[in-house]
């Protein structure tokens, strides 16, 4: 008896970014709001990072919420049914369930059931991630139309007291739409990681102590001990911190890099970009991979951090999103976008902006 | 390889373009935060400016520990030798 030969989807030749959508959460916080929790000044603050106000989510609205919204708006803006998506994919470090994933939810939210659903765990990278992933299952065929939302609830995971990163962080949420296309949209990414900083960027510590923590509280027959016990439990819930020097001088300097080979990659030069789109981590890392990258004064540089703050996953996206409102003939230009974050990790590539 | 003049001077020209501060206002004895008003993003471009200058690497552990420009420019007459 012979073999039968295995059938295999036909592949789509080239994918493009078709749609973009944003959610931006209602409360902003100033730099004076900041200031009533750290010792700082608004100066200060701006001079540093830039940054003048960041939104946060209300205590209702959750990343579900927020990747919802941009979802929706990125299906509507690239004129897909829900019903079309063959995969979801949410990067977010701020879903606050280890299981089940957030995309799940988040794809019966949106109309798109039974399409495949996955988070991704790539912090500040997630979004270039996730584009990696849309662009390689609609090229490959496994999926037609990938929905890709960068979504954090950062607000949930501060320390306002804290100084090292608390102050630059807010909420909100980015969503494209990737599917196939007559010519090539999506360069080659360029990603990667190097777990060797895995300290440099992270929560305070793991969940397993709040777990040992609140199981010896139990046990506690004082009701005195108890509420003590809340008020540290509280303090125990872990939070982001980082090393912001080392963090700044591998974001610039290697990233730099990186955003090099995803242009080189790409086959086109400095000169043919449209938009520069990084991580909106921090204005003095922006201006200085600017400076780095040697851009000519032409490229139009993502600053959405200003008013957003860092938003992790959200801000290529969110920052994308501002840039093609306020410069509609950026529409059908490359942007470069590189991605770079806890992990670490780190993910580039030049797009056609949608 | 630099004498400690020249790495000096190779300093202040790196701390002029980052700051806009007179190069002759980079003297050994000046603090980079307190004297120079230097803040520690300016310092980490500072630190990898002289790396590329210098052909030396200041590990970031390191960093914390050059206090004033002579410090500096001893640990980078000391990475050269």
């Amino acid at each position: 008896m012979s073999t039968p030969t295995l059938k295999q989807r036909p592949v789509n030749e080239f994918s493009r970014i078709l749609g973009i959508g944003a959610y931006r959460p209602e409360i902003i916080v100033t730099n004076d709001d900041v200031c009533q929790w750290i010792d700082s000044s608004d100066e200060w603050i701006r001079q540093r990072t830039g940054i003048v106000t960041r939104h946060r989510a209300p205590k209702d609205v959750s990343v579900i919420e927020m990747a919802v919204a941009a979802g929706a708006e990125a299906l509507a803006n690239a004129g897909i049914e829900a019903s079309q998506l063959g995969a979801v994919i949410v990067s977010t470090v701020t879903h606050p369930y280890a299981t089940p994933s957030a995309a799940a939810l988040i794809t019966e939210k949106l109309g798109a059931t039974p399409a495949p659903a996955y988070d991704v765990s790539a912090a500040c990278a997630g979004y270039c991630y996730g584009v990696a992933q849309g662009d390689a299952l609609v090229r490959s065929g496994a999926a037609d139309y990938v929905l890709v939302i960068g979504a954090e609830k950062l607000s949930d995971v501060i320390n306002n007291h804290e100084r090292t990163i608390s102050f630059l962080l807010g909420d909100g949420a980015g969503a494209v739409v990737i599917g196939p296309a007559d010519e090539p949209g999506v360069g080659p990414s360029v990603w990667g990681s190097d777990g060797s900083k895995w300290d440099a960027i992270g929560m305070t510590h793991s969940m397993l102590d709040v777990k040992d923590f609140s199981q010896s509280a139990m046990k506690s027959e004082s009701v005195l001990d108890a509420a003590a016990a809340g008020e540290m439990q509280s303090s125990l819930w872990p939070t982001l911190r980082q090393d912001g020097q080392t963090v700044f001088r591998w974001a610039v300097w290697e990233m730099a890099k990186v955003a090099k080979q995803a242009l080189e990659a790409a086959g086109i030069t400095a000169e043919d970009l449209g938009a520069f789109v990084p991580h909106q981590a921090n204005m003095r890392i922006i201006d200085e991979m600017v400076k780095q990258l040697k851009l000519p004064e032409s490229v139009i540089v993502g600053r959405d951090i200003a008013e957003a703050g860092n938003t992790s996953a959200a801000s290529i996206p969110l920052a994308t999103h501002r840039l093609l409102q306020e410069n509609p003939e950026l529409s059908g230009k490359y942007s470069l976008q590189i991605g770079f974050g806890a992990g670490l990790v780190f993910g580039a590539q030049v797009v056609r902006l949608p | 390889m630099a004498s400690n003049e020249e790495i000096l001077a190779g300093l202040a020209e790196i701390v002029n373009e980052e700051t806009g501060l007179a190069p002759e206002a980079v003297e050994l004895d000046k603090s980079f935060t307190d004297d120079l008003d230097i803040d520690s993003i300016s310092m980490m471009t500072i630190v990898v400016n002289a790396e590329e200058k210098f052909g030396v690497r200041i590990p970031d552990e390191e960093v914390k520990n050059l206090k004033t420009v002579g410090d500096a420019v001893s640990f980078i007459a000391g990475a050269q030798a």
